[in-house]
């Protein structure tokens, strides 16, 4: 890469590094996610074969989207991000390199080890503990030089996005290394020091807060700082920032439980997790109110501007998610919803609505700047892009929409002599149609990240061949 | 005491530490300082002047529209 890219005063060559990683790793995990869902339509598809058996393959999926393409998003956007609004270089090139390539090694070895079939089993923590202990290092490194730049800052304010960013890098760290926690038995396998309850209650503590931190709060960093730039106003109202932060940081860790319903777990607990779960909603549209209304006198942009119109669909996602999210969590209506495709809905509300188009956005934001560009290569295509993934996004929840809510009443008729009225395979062909939109959803989305990665390569590209005829401004 | 009357403690004080930051975030005093970081992604000029001859004449025909200018610097220069 050409040196004439190098900022004078900033680190952009781990950025460019983590922001390429973010497209290739969508489309890994993406890929992956159609695989497991043409499975669910066509079972032969597992090959047989214990590797690609659908066991194997969507913990990998799983990884692949959160932690690779979400972890190299956030580690993308949070050193850009910190450097920019804290006017300052980060701490440590040679650690900010290890965090780059820590973290694909890490990612390496969750595609080698989890197809092979070492797991952890619990959920977004499948991997065993010589990675759990690299995972540690790495974060604990990215925190380092996190928070020494936020020290070393030029400002006298620390901007809000870096509020967020550090709380969930620290939330991040005590999450994955209490999880975590086990007593190696081999190489490749632990048995982990929580049991039963306990076990769950902490296993889900992780989980949630996992989408609390790491899919939320993370990614409200990247809002609060791509949502104003791209917009070209700052933020509506930086007090209602504030208080969004506190509240937010202070609801989220209780939510858990609700994971747990009409489990082993106390009542208490349960009835606990449903209450600040829902309590939570009133934090989750402070924050998409206070990004929606950042538009206002600007909402003339959308038509122009497909970038936006990502950040700003983002929002709009976030709000439904995290309004679907408490009211799926009252026990009632998780009784018809839990263990059904409505939850696997709701997941990817929050991961393709929210997650996925508040990062692609800032990609687009982001990408040219990186490489000397104004803008990327194609503006219609990043029109298509958004196309794409708003549809694909609607066909797939709506389809799991009506496959959860098919199952949840098929599980629970019963016969007027109290038998069950369906079998659980009736349920299953039921949900066939669904599984197939699914899958066209998911495509769309695929076909989008594609579209996406070949606008990046010819505005990377572009970026160095323009280089060419100016080398004396290297 | 007991640990419900402990817990009750906890949540009261954190209830008020909420309304305290909330008291703090909305008073008047803040407001000029809040403004200031509010700009904050605004202070630094954009990455590089554009070399890219194909979105720099793009970058021409829309000049009229000036708002649309996704470059033009908003913030004051890096001092």
């Amino acid at each position: 890469m050409s040196t004439a890219l190098e900022h004078p005063t900033y680190n952009y060559k781990v950025v460019r590094q983590f922001a390429i990683m973010t497209v290739v790793w969508g489309i890994v995990g993406m890929l992956l996610g159609v695989i497991l869902a043409a499975q669910l339509v066509w079972p032969q598809l597992n090959l047989d074969l214990p590797w690609t058996s659908f066991g194997r393959l969507r913990p990998l999926h799983t990884n692949a989207v959160i932690f690779a393409f979400g972890g190299s998003a956030l580690m993308a956007t949070s050193y850009y991000v910190v450097q920019r609004t804290c006017q300052a270089r980060l701490f440590s090139d040679k650690l900010a390199a290890f965090t780059f390539w820590g973290w694909q090694a890490v990612i390496v070895s969750a595609v080698i080890t989890l197809p092979l079939g070492y797991t952890t089993t619990k959920e977004y923590a499948e991997l065993e503990w010589p990675i759990n202990i690299l995972i540690a290092v790495v974060w604990v490194s990215y925190a380092i030089v996190f928070l020494m730049t936020v020290k070393q800052r030029r400002t006298s304010h620390i901007y809000v996005a870096n509020w967020f960013f550090a709380a969930f890098i620290l939330t991040v760290a005590v999450l994955h290394i209490v999880n975590n926690a086990a007593i190696p038995v081999t190489l490749m396998y632990s048995t982990s020091i929580y049991a039963g309850t306990i076990d769950a209650m902490v296993q889900w503590w992780y989980g949630h807060n996992a989408v609390g931190f790491f899919l939320t709060a993370g990614f409200l960093g990247m809002m609060y700082y791509f949502v104003p730039k791209q917009a070209e106003r700052p933020i509506y109202s930086y007090r209602l920032s504030i208080v969004h932060f506190w509240a937010l940081i202070m609801i989220y860790m209780w939510a858990g439980p609700h994971h747990l319903h009409y489990t082993a777990l106390p009542d208490w607990a349960q009835s606990l997790g449903m209450v600040m779960s829902i309590i939570l909603l009133a934090p989750s549209w402070g924050g998409m109110i206070n990004g929606m209304m950042t538009l206002s006198g600007a909402w003339h942009k959308l038509r122009t501007d497909p970038t936006l119109r990502f950040l700003v669909v983002a929002l709009a996602f976030y709000g439904m998610s995290t309004f679907e999210g408490p009211m799926m969590a009252i026990k009632t209506v998780n009784a018809l919803s839990h263990y059904t495709d409505w939850t696997i809905g709701h997941v990817h509300a929050g991961a393709l609505g929210w997650v996925a188009m508040i990062t692609i956005g800032s990609m687009y934001h982001l990408i040219p700047r990186l490489f000397g560009r104004t803008e990327m290569h194609s503006v219609g295509l990043i029109a298509v892009h958004f196309w794409l993934a708003t549809i694909g996004t609607v066909l797939y929840i709506a389809a799991m929409w009506v496959n959860g809510i098919l199952q949840g009443l098929m599980w629970r008729a019963i016969n007027p002599d109290g038998t069950l009225m369906y079998t659980f395979m009736e349920s299953v062909e039921a949900s066939g149609p669904g599984y197939i939109v699914r899958l066209i959803g998911g495509l769309f989305w695929v076909v989008g990240m594609l579209i996406m990665a070949y606008n990046v390569f010819m505005t990377v590209k572009r970026s160095d061949a323009a280089q060419q005829p100016l080398p004396q401004t290297a | 005491m007991d640990t419900g009357t402990f817990r009750g403690i906890i949540t009261g004080l954190l209830i008020i530490a909420f309304l305290g930051i909330t008291w703090w975030a909305y008073s008047r005093r803040r407001k000029p300082d809040f403004e200031e970081a509010a700009h904050l992604p605004f202070a630094e000029d954009d990455e590089q002047a554009n070399r890219d001859s194909s979105a720099s004449q793009q970058r021409s025909k829309h000049e009229p529209e000036s708002d649309a200018d996704s470059r033009k610097d908003r913030g004051d220069k890096d001092t």
